[in-house]
């Protein structure tokens, strides 16, 4: 069929290397990201490094996967069972993103007590800081950044948030960032601040017309909190866009490998090759695809085809003694199992033709959900091919 | 409302006899009743909500739904929230504007009439600019706004602004009449994921925390009457895995405890469904690992096929993997029955999803009575 085999992606040379010290995991939702992340996290644990994984999923996946009760924004040890051929000295934590404390540690660390405390009540302030779905990517490459300042660990794997689109972790920072240190945002401040005469001329008859539409549109008093938030962060301006450039260029940065996970799906590799495309246009390091739940098949030398007729020329012979409705389940399910396989090479092929030279890990489906250290241990394993 | 006593029970309870048979005071004559249009679970609901975790296929069902809803004559607007361009993948067309275009058209059974699915996907910032010029009449300056972020401000930055322009534009569509008739016989709103629905359908407690008055409120509190109104159901779409149905139930739960009052759950819809035709009781064995392998071999032999024992073996290990799998779905199943909804099964369509597999789904969610 001239298929093109990609390059295998050695996941557990990735880990070995100690030059890396950021993994970042993303991609589309549903495709077992925070899964791939713990399971990295681990298998890079049992092989001797010190790692802290990151997760940002409000549905607190890795908590259960991990076997934890609750994650806080601290890094919390997880025990691993040495199964043999570990490595020692190796050790894991895991922590889960509060993204509002992770902003108010923000505003406190920058703001004097005062000042932060009246940010801290401001009404738009709360919302943004825990309704806006931006704040969750910009908090998670803050707490990234910190993380990674702090030191204690030798690897940091992310698990990017559940975003619309697997990019929205790359543009969501700049933006609220942009927003923040914005021209918008100086213009509305202008009213708040005694001498905003300097903004006048670039003004005039354009303020007149902003604030009327946001006052027309969001009311008045929305207009009014978010003056007050402004002037009341003023001693912050300019710290917000320049804190998303340093994760920014943290995430170019030579320690940084990304993974794209994505499941063998059409909708899933669409993300994933969007995002491969992404990522060079941005010079930042594709390490390779994880492809997880991959079907596989011990019987794939019986076609779906023959399978089928097989079980068909059973059924029709249905008087027989035994009946073979074992064996025509059994067919039936061979079958359909290769058509599936046969479905996902498809999709997966395609990913591949267009980008021939990411490496691709394939992880098998798990008969069973992953939800201990056991399954992330066992996915971890299917890391060693390659 | 039909689907108002239905709605408590789960399916297999039965369809409650809505007839009175010997009320005196039943104007309506018996046989009139069961003359009506076939009857679905959800009479009387107009706007079809579908949520989901990722990766369940949350944008397949809310098209085989809109396409299940239109037959029978019927016209449908499926609108897409999310920028992802997932319906024109469903239906293999070029990307969609912010314009309802004819997308689809559900064909005609032998019994019921074709019907026309259109689509289209909002954005907000498109919302909020044809809400300016709708009522304000600004729409030229949308320009000069989008240059200075003021659009990126209000449709981004904004909390809850984002989320009721979007749910409004649902809500216009759900209410807009041409010449005294309702344009639309239903919508469905392919939503954002189950982790976000609470706060994206929750429209007046998003928005109340800023906009206390003013134009924007008035708007949300309409959009929040929709909302909540006996016309608007949430579909759940799920796996049998663990994660996806953990979702549905937390996610059923918010809908139920919302502090503005409590948004009608609809139906589960069961997607990926593969079936293993053998009793529940040797599933189980098989799971257990006790396969008989012999009497596989002896079936394969009589099939004509090579190398039985050794096929055997294999087939057993893919067997005992599959068995596994369906014990664990089964107990999946049993806590989707909890907040007692009805429940809709998908089967998997294992060459992969076409046109062909959406039409499928479209009858199946009809066959059970879900449109």
């Amino acid at each position: 069929m001239g298929e093109i085999t990609p390059p295998p992606l050695g996941v557990d040379r990735l880990i070995d290397d100690r030059r890396i010290r950021v993994i970042v995991c993303c991609g589309s939702g549903g495709v077992g990201k925070t899964t791939t992340a713990a399971a990295i996290g681990l298998r890079a644990a049992e092989r001797g490094r010190h790692v802290v994984v990151l997760t940002v999923d409000p549905a607190r996946r890795l908590a259960q996967s991990m076997g934890l009760t609750s994650l806080d924004n601290t890094p919390r040890p997880v025990p691993f069972p040495d199964r043999g051929d570990s490595t020692p000295g190796g050790s894991l934590h895991a922590m889960m993103l509060d993204m509002k404390r992770t902003f108010d540690e923000i505003v406190e660390a920058h703001a004097d007590p005062d000042r932060a405390a009246q940010i801290l009540a401001n009404p738009f302030y709360q919302s943004l800081s825990s309704g806006f779905s931006g704040t969750q990517e910009y908090m998670a490459m803050e707490k990234l950044g910190q993380l990674r300042r702090a030191d204690e660990w030798d690897l940091i794997v992310v698990d990017t948030p559940p975003s619309r689109s697997a990019l929205d972790f790359l543009d969501a920072p700049q933006r609220l960032g942009r927003f923040l240190d914005g021209r918008l945002i100086r213009l509305l401040v202008v009213p708040a601040k005694v001498g905003g005469r300097a903004y006048v001329k670039v003004l005039n008859a354009g303020f007149g017309m902003v604030t009327g539409v946001l006052t027309k549109v969001l009311g008045g008093q929305v207009l009014k909190d978010v003056q007050t938030f402004v002037s009341a962060l003023d001693t912050m301006f300019g710290g917000f866009r320049e804190r998303a450039d340093y994760t920014y260029r943290l995430l170019r940065a030579p320690g940084t490998a990304f993974l794209v996970i994505a499941a063998p799906e059409p909708d899933a590799l669409r993300e994933a090759s969007y995002f491969v495309e992404r990522l060079a246009q941005e010079g930042m390091p594709l390490a390779g695809l994880v492809l997880n739940r991959v079907h596989r098949s011990p019987a794939a030398r019986l076609s779906a085809a023959r399978s089928m007729a097989a079980a068909e020329t059973l059924a029709a012979d249905g008087q027989t003694d035994p009946p073979h409705a074992l064996t025509i389940a059994a067919l039936r399910l061979h079958a359909e199992r290769m058509q599936l396989v046969a479905a996902e090479r498809r999709v997966a092929g395609h990913f591949t033709t267009a980008h021939p030279h990411v490496p691709v890990a394939e992880v098998p489906a798990q008969p069973d959900d992953v939800h201990d250290l056991a399954g992330l241990g066992a996915v971890g394993d299917s890391f060693s091919a390659g | 409302m039909a689907g108002e006593a239905r709605r408590t029970g789960a399916r297999d309870d039965g369809r409650p006899d809505t007839r009175r048979p010997g009320a005196p005071w039943s104007e309506t004559p018996d046989s009139l009743q069961g003359v009506s249009t076939r009857d679905t679970d959800w009479e009387g609901v107009r706007l079809h909500v579908v949520t989901g975790k990722g990766g369940t296929g949350k944008t397949t069902v809310a098209s085989a739904l809109a396409l299940a809803l239109a037959s029978g004559g019927k016209r449908v607007l499926l609108i897409e929230v999310e920028g992802r361009q997932g319906i024109a993948q469903v239906f293999d067309c070029p990307p969609l504007p912010y314009e309802e275009r004819k997308i689809a058209v559900a064909p005609p059974s032998a019994t019921q009439e074709g019907g026309d699915v259109f689509a289209l996907v909002a954005d907000p910032e498109s919302a909020l600019l044809e809400y300016l010029e709708m009522f304000y009449n600004l729409r030229h300056a949308g320009k000069a706004l989008t240059r200075l972020g003021v659009m990126d401000f209000a449709t981004t930055i904004a909390p809850g602004l984002r989320d009721v322009l979007l749910t409004g534009k649902a809500a216009e569509a759900v209410r807009r009449k041409k010449a005294g008739k309702l344009v639309y016989d239903a919508v469905v709103m392919d939503a954002p994921p189950t982790g976000r629905i609470g706060r994206f359908l929750n429209v007046t407690s998003e928005v109340s925390g800023l906009a206390r008055v003013g134009p924007i409120r008035a708007h949300a509190d309409t959009v929040q009457k929709v909302m909540h109104s006996a016309e608007t159901a949430v579909h759940f779409v799920t796996t049998l895995e663990e994660m996806p149905v953990q979702e549905v139930l937390d996610g059923i739960a918010e809908l139920r405890g919302l502090e503005g009052g409590a948004i009608q759950v609809g139906g589960i819809m069961i997607n990926m469904v593969r079936p293993l035709e053998l009793p529940a009781g040797q599933v189980r064995e098989l799971a257990a690992g006790s396969v008989d392998e012999h009497e596989l071999a002896l079936g394969l032999k009589a099939a004509g096929l090579d190398d039985t024992v050794r096929l055997a073996a294999d087939l057993a290990a893919e067997l005992t993997e599959h068995a596994v799998a369906a014990v664990s779905q089964e107990q999946q199943r049993s806590k989707l029955a909890e907040p007692g909804q009805p429940c809709y099964d998908l089967p998997l369509i294992p060459d992969g999803m076409d046109l062909g597999g959406l039409y499928r789904l479209a009858w199946a969610l009809r066959d059970q009575g879900a449109a």
